[in-house]
């Protein structure tokens, strides 16, 4: 379980993140939505121990995550950030296994040789594995770290679950791999332990996929549950200040804008 | 591509190959010729008394072995110095004398050639040595003091490197106003150090410089993988469990220690730190955990190759050999960047 407690993070004045508490579970698929500047990158940061909040802590697994060293988080947890720049070519195997860098000193073992190969099969890049990662496209650069934070958790955890954060995925993929990430996520949460805490833009997406949405607005939770519950005309009304028309079906919803 | 994984296959055997070539090359060849029948029975004869060495045996004990030795340390330092701190600073134009180094050790440098005889401050053969350190010493502390910022304490990278290109050109103007004032011998001196002089080759610097770059360079190798990790950027780095403060750290000591001393030593010799790391990228890709061995080998070649030219071209006369490096490795390293799609 990974749980936030009474979350207080500002810049100055301005309090990105107000008083927020709330967990995710394992198995789930918890995806985080919110209108720009609502806090859904800070929660993502707080989450994944990047920053520290001024009041309020973090708990993964029973544990303050401050407590926890930087390479014993990195083996249990990985992050999906945005815009990632690599400083110097590498082929695209080379930067998968650097998910498996938190695993081992010196030389690769087999057991990440064989998780790099099994993370590049997954994700569907395991054709370009020996290109130079610069002359991928966008899109399939996105794939390749898919590949590398998956990697980095591929095993199950002796007493403890394994954390999986991603901060806008989705970005540079086509609507295509965007419905095929998503059905590998909920693939990778067939494994009970997997915990999955992401955030997205596209709110029809949230609804085909998510178990759980929390819905961010100033910087502060304004609902959280499953999708009947915080994809409301009026959450969406107030969160985004446009009107949603909603249509639902027996087992899916989506929403649009006029 | 599958011509790179057959590359990093030969690539330390041919560097290896390459060094025995070069040193041997650069032993038997100088303003004297040494057959490999002299070259073998001086290496027989190394620790003998001198009176039983004949006058060739002698060149090659303390002169071309000594000299040889130093090219492979100071072209090993230069060439690993500037990997290091391209992959700390994520920039492929960095240069290892980038956080003041060598512009400090340029103005010690100058100071002793200009003041040295008034102020009578002597250390016999260190004094040069000593003076070019004490003012490595002194400016890199100066870029790292500097760069730490007033609210947390910490130097983030682009401050050290807009805070190490500002204490560079200080410095730079103190060495230009001090040449400015030299007298003509004293100017000569300034511009010939500052293009590289091995002629002071002995066992003495042979060995001071040994210990720090072997020492250096092992450091630096164990944290190979950490700085493969901040190639994605120090969020991520620290995401796969790397501590990036401490990295940063250990790694501009590493460097400073081994540049500060090669330089305190021969002077500065440019475009080797610059160009090496990136001669082994474009062949074999930039995996630090054999860039940094490779480039080593690669640097003491270049080194050990170009100061056989330095010695050969004009002999008697030699030139000096930041020249040669530059007029022989700006060519190669064209050639292979306009060759190999190197993107970035």
């Amino acid at each position: 379980m990974l749980t936030a407690k009474n979350i207080t993070y500002s810049i100055g004045n301005s309090k990105l993140l107000d008083d927020v508490s709330v967990s995710f579970l394992p198995g789930k698929l918890n995806l985080v939505i919110g209108p720009n500047g609502a806090g859904k990158s800070t929660l993502i940061k707080v989450l994944s121990g990047q920053i520290k909040p001024q009041t309020g802590n973090v708990n993964i697994g029973g544990l303050d995550i401050a407590s926890i060293s930087l390479t014993e988080a990195a083996k249990v947890r990985s992050v999906l950030s945005q815009n990632i720049e690599l400083a110097f070519p590498l082929k695209v195997s080379e930067v998968v296994m650097m998910g498996r860098y938190p695993h081992f000193t010196g030389a690769p073992t087999a057991k990440d040789d064989t998780a790099v190969e099994e993370a590049m099969h997954f994700f569907d890049i395991h054709a370009f594995a020996a290109r130079d990662y610069m002359t991928l496209s966008g899109g399939e650069q996105q794939r390749v770290h898919f590949a590398r934070v998956a990697a980095q958790i591929w095993y199950p955890v002796q007493n403890s679950c394994r954390y999986l954060i991603l901060d806008e995925p989705l970005t540079f993929l086509d609507v295509r791999y965007q419905f095929e990430f998503m059905h590998k996520i909920t693939a990778l949460l067939q494994n009970a332990d997997m915990l999955v805490v992401g955030v997205v833009h596209d709110l029809n997406l949230a609804a085909k996929f998510a178990d759980i949405i929390t819905l961010l607005h100033g910087g502060r939770i304004l609902a959280t549950g499953p999708r009947d519950e915080v994809l409301t005309t009026e959450n969406i009304k107030t969160a985004y200040g446009l009107e949603p028309v909603i249509h639902r079906n027996e087992n899916s919803m989506y929403l649009f804008f006029e | 591509m599958p011509q790179q994984n057959n590359l990093y296959k030969v690539i330390f055997p041919a560097l290896i190959t390459l060094l025995v070539v070069a040193l041997l090359l650069s032993i038997r060849y100088g303003a004297v010729s040494l057959s490999m029948d002299e070259v073998l029975s001086s290496i027989q004869k190394l620790f003998a008394p001198t009176d039983e060495k004949t006058l060739n045996e002698r060149i090659f004990t303390e002169i071309r072995l000594p000299r040889a030795l130093l090219c492979v340390l100071v072209g090993a330092s230069l060439a690993v110095g500037g990997g290091l701190m391209q992959a700390l600073f994520r920039n492929p134009i960095v240069e290892p004398g980038l956080v003041g180094t060598s512009s400090g050790a340029a103005f010690g440098a100058t100071l002793y050639f200009v003041l040295g005889a008034t102020l009578k401050f002597n250390a016999g053969q260190w004094t040069l040595p000593l003076a070019a350190g004490l003012g490595a010493v002194l400016s890199t502390s100066m870029v790292f003091l500097l760069s730490k910022s007033s609210s947390n304490g910490r130097s983030s990278i682009v401050a050290l490197l807009l805070t190490g290109l500002g204490v560079n050109a200080l410095f730079m103007s103190g060495v230009g106003f001090m040449s400015y004032i030299a007298r003509d011998p004293q100017a000569r001196s300034i511009t010939f150090w500052s293009l590289g002089n091995l002629s002071g080759a002995n066992w003495e610097s042979v060995e001071i410089v040994g210990v720090a770059t072997l020492v250096c360079i092992i450091a630096a190798m164990r944290y190979a993988k950490q700085l493969n990790a901040l190639m994605l950027g120090e969020d991520e780095a620290q995401l796969l469990g790397v501590s990036v403060k401490r990295l940063k750290m250990v790694v501009l000591l590493i460097n400073v220690i081994m540049i500060a001393t090669a330089t305190a030593f021969v002077g500065i010799i440019g475009f080797i730190g610059l160009i090496v790391p990136h001669i082994f990228r474009i062949l074999c890709g930039s995996d630090n955990r054999k860039l940094i061995p490779a480039s080593a080998l690669l640097g003491a070649i270049l080194l050990t190759l170009a100061d056989l030219l330095a010695r050969m071209l004009l002999s008697p006369a030699e030139l000096p050999i930041g020249i040669v490096t530059s007029v022989v490795g700006v060519p190669v390293f064209i050639f292979l960047l306009r060759r190999k799609n190197y993107l970035f």
